[in-house]
């Protein structure tokens, strides 16, 4: 492998990596603050994914306002998900929680399927992200890059509001305590509310980048996806921020060099992610940011 | 040996009415409801087994559809003649320890719950030092390896075309009896001190260790049995379907499992066997959702998929209002039991 073709595999892996990292960091907001795995993210990030489609195809919107419009509609499908599915079960055994979790991507799922069709749809992205441009022997797509890039730009915004902002500091308090917190005056289930919402909206731009690179959509897209990430999240520590955007490039970088050394093991590519999970658990089961869960949050 | 208590009597008269329900169904009904009950008597065996693992022992694991594969595979590769394989195998020619391995139904049956345990047992060290959420999705994630493993080794598994013509060595006999079976063997494990120590872990696992329960063996043994008996149900499954592929053990089985489970009432038996009857039924009779819908003299064209987005509903809405389910943690024969003498 010559220098160029590892540079161009680096790129790539990040770039995925960055998906992942995304849809990740969803995962581990929760986690910190309700302590559940919420299955439903990545259909969350399906429904992201298809409000773009739907936006383009039917709204006739063009791809930045479908962006919005899919936030728009992940923000509001995560919100009552919390509303309506977990604040009733909030005392109730966490076995409850994770049970309606699963039911909730089910009904996801399933109700996409019910609304769209079962047959895949086609994502039909501008032409701006189809050009190509060759870097030595290296060919890339505007993608490779922009993904990184928004990905960089909306996690340093992610902690400067959980750094530098009252909400933030609410947040990462609920992380440590959501009983004291509730004693200091602080309405406990809002803060969850701004949780799902960061949560989903970046769900939804990793759907919409998702389904630009790989223009397939189906209603079970997101439980791979969604697996993938959440193994990201614990490889990068569980309730850090920073840690969950690690490990999808990690993970990314991982599945794309895997394939380029092995090709004839390309079929195993989606096991990586639960290789890293077993290994991770058994070795190191805080991650590699080694986040103490009495200790540190975020 | 047997004191005829109220109990006691109950409990044989529920299997002396399955028995004789049975007869009447394998020599008086038409095909298609046999078919439903040999779903029903295998949901039955999988979803008794899967809350053994689940309800008892209270570990949330979501691994069945992954055992169910192994035994499918297993029972199907058995039974194929080595002409039918030869036939069958079109992306490469079948390894020769799968040409081999031909055996009659029983043994077949039991290999499959054997090859089911062995994974199990070996499954078990990695998953159970994890709990709760992480089990959850670790277990989760074992479901896709398996799935990934029958497509990528052509050369044991057909890959991705998955086998088919596997011969119908069944009837409602089978199924049902080693339904009655395996409900009957999981609660005399359920009453044995194994049980007792199961029901230990689930409700305090630190307590349990503390007062000299070895956890992990507990656990493994349940995880065990439990993907022993799941084998064999995936067996039987092999067997009805006629055809198995990849794609066919998803998480989809699992979640069918789980709304059993829950519905019936996580721990117990009974409810697990209730469970299978409502959703395996209620199953065919929502089929009519799929199909073009005419409510209140509207057309509302036809939805494939509508019945699943009802039973997810339905297993959000058991969570949220009913947790217990309907048998609670209870059995069906000790409901009569006097008050105060639990």
């Amino acid at each position: 492998m010559d220098i160029s073709t590892f540079i161009q595999q680096l790129i790539n892996g990040i770039s995925l990596g960055s998906m992942y990292g995304l849809i990740a960091i969803g995962y581990t907001m929760v986690y910190g603050v309700l302590r559940l795995i919420n299955f439903a993210h990545g259909d969350i990030m399906m429904v992201g994914a298809f409000s773009s489609f739907f936006g383009m195809s039917v709204l006739g919107l063009d791809i930045y306002s479908s962006v919005v419009f899919a936030i728009l509609i992940s923000v509001i499908v995560g919100v009552l998900t919390d509303k309506v599915a977990y604040k009733p079960l909030r005392h109730a055994p966490r076995i409850s929680l994770l049970i309606t979790a699963i039911g909730i991507s089910f009904f996801l799922e399933n109700l996409v399927n019910v609304l769209f069709g079962g047959t895949p749809k086609s994502f039909h992205a501008p032409a701006f992200f189809d050009q190509t441009f060759q870097i030595g022997s290296a060919i890339f797509t505007p993608l490779v890059f922009i993904v990184p890039l928004v990905t960089i730009l909306l996690l340093l915004l992610l902690l400067t509001l959980l750094y530098r902002t009252k909400y933030g500091i609410a947040i990462r308090a609920l992380a440590f305590d959501i009983k004291t917190v509730s004693l200091m005056g602080i309405d406990v289930n809002k803060i969850i509310m701004y949780v799902f919402i960061i949560g989903s909206s970046l769900a939804a731009v990793g759907g919409v980048f998702w389904a630009i690179n790989y223009p397939i959509l189906t209603p079970y897209m997101g439980v791979m996806i969604g697996l993938k990430a959440f193994a990201a999240a614990v490889l990068g520590g569980i309730g850090s921020v920073y840690g969950a955007f690690l490990g999808g490039v990690i993970l990314g970088f991982t599945e794309v060099i895997f394939v380029a050394f092995f090709p004839e093991y390309g079929g195993y590519k989606d096991a990586i992610a639960f290789v890293f999970l077993i290994l991770v658990l058994l070795f190191r089961p805080t991650g590699i940011m080694g986040i103490n869960f009495e200790k540190a949050r975020f | 040996m047997f004191p005829l208590s109220k109990t006691n009597l109950l409990k044989l008269f529920l299997i002396l009415s399955i028995v004789l329900f049975l007869f009447v169904a394998q020599n008086n009904f038409n095909d298609y409801t046999i078919r439903i009950l040999n779903n029903i008597a295998i949901f039955i065996i999988l979803a008794a087994s899967y809350n053994l693992i689940n309800g008892v022992t209270g570990q949330f694991s979501l691994e069945p559809n992954g055992f169910v594969a192994i035994g499918a595979y297993v029972t199907a590769l058995a039974l194929l003649s080595e002409d039918m394989k030869w036939e069958l195998f079109q992306l490469e020619d079948p390894h020769p320890w799968i040409l081999a391995l031909h055996l009659d139904l029983i043994p077949a049956l039991f290999f499959s719950g054997l090859a089911a345990t062995i994974v199990a047992v070996f499954l078990a060290t990695p998953v159970f030092r994890v709990r709760g959420d992480y089990l959850a999705i670790v277990t989760l994630g074992f479901g896709f390896i398996i799935k990934v493993i029958a497509i990528n080794n052509p050369e044991f598994t057909n890959g991705s075309i998955g086998l088919n013509e596997i011969p119908t060595v069944i009837n409602l006999y089978w199924t049902g009896g080693l339904a009655i079976l395996t409900v009957i063997f999981m609660l005399n494990v359920i009453y044995s001190k194994y049980g007792r120590a199961m029901k230990a872990v689930r409700d305090d696992e630190d307590a349990a260790s503390a007062i000299g329960i070895n956890t992990f063996k507990i656990k493994t043994l349940a995880f065990g049995t439990s993907a022993f008996f799941e084998g064999v149900g995936g067996g039987l499954l092999a067997i009805l379907l006629t055809t198995i592929s990849p794609d066919l053990f998803t998480f989809f089985l699992t979640f069918q499992l789980l709304i059993i489970i829950v519905l019936g009432g996580l721990g117990s038996m009974t409810g697990a066997v209730i469970g299978s009857v409502i959703v395996v039924g209620g199953m065919e009779w929502l089929r009519f959702l799929d199909g073009p819908l005419f409510l209140f003299g509207m057309d509302f064209g036809s939805h494939p998929g509508l019945r699943m987005v009802v039973f997810s509903v339905l297993l959000i809405i058991i969570m949220l209002f009913a947790r217990e389910g309907i048998m609670g943690k209870r059995e069906l024969f000790t409901l009569f039991k006097r008050k105060g003498k639990k």
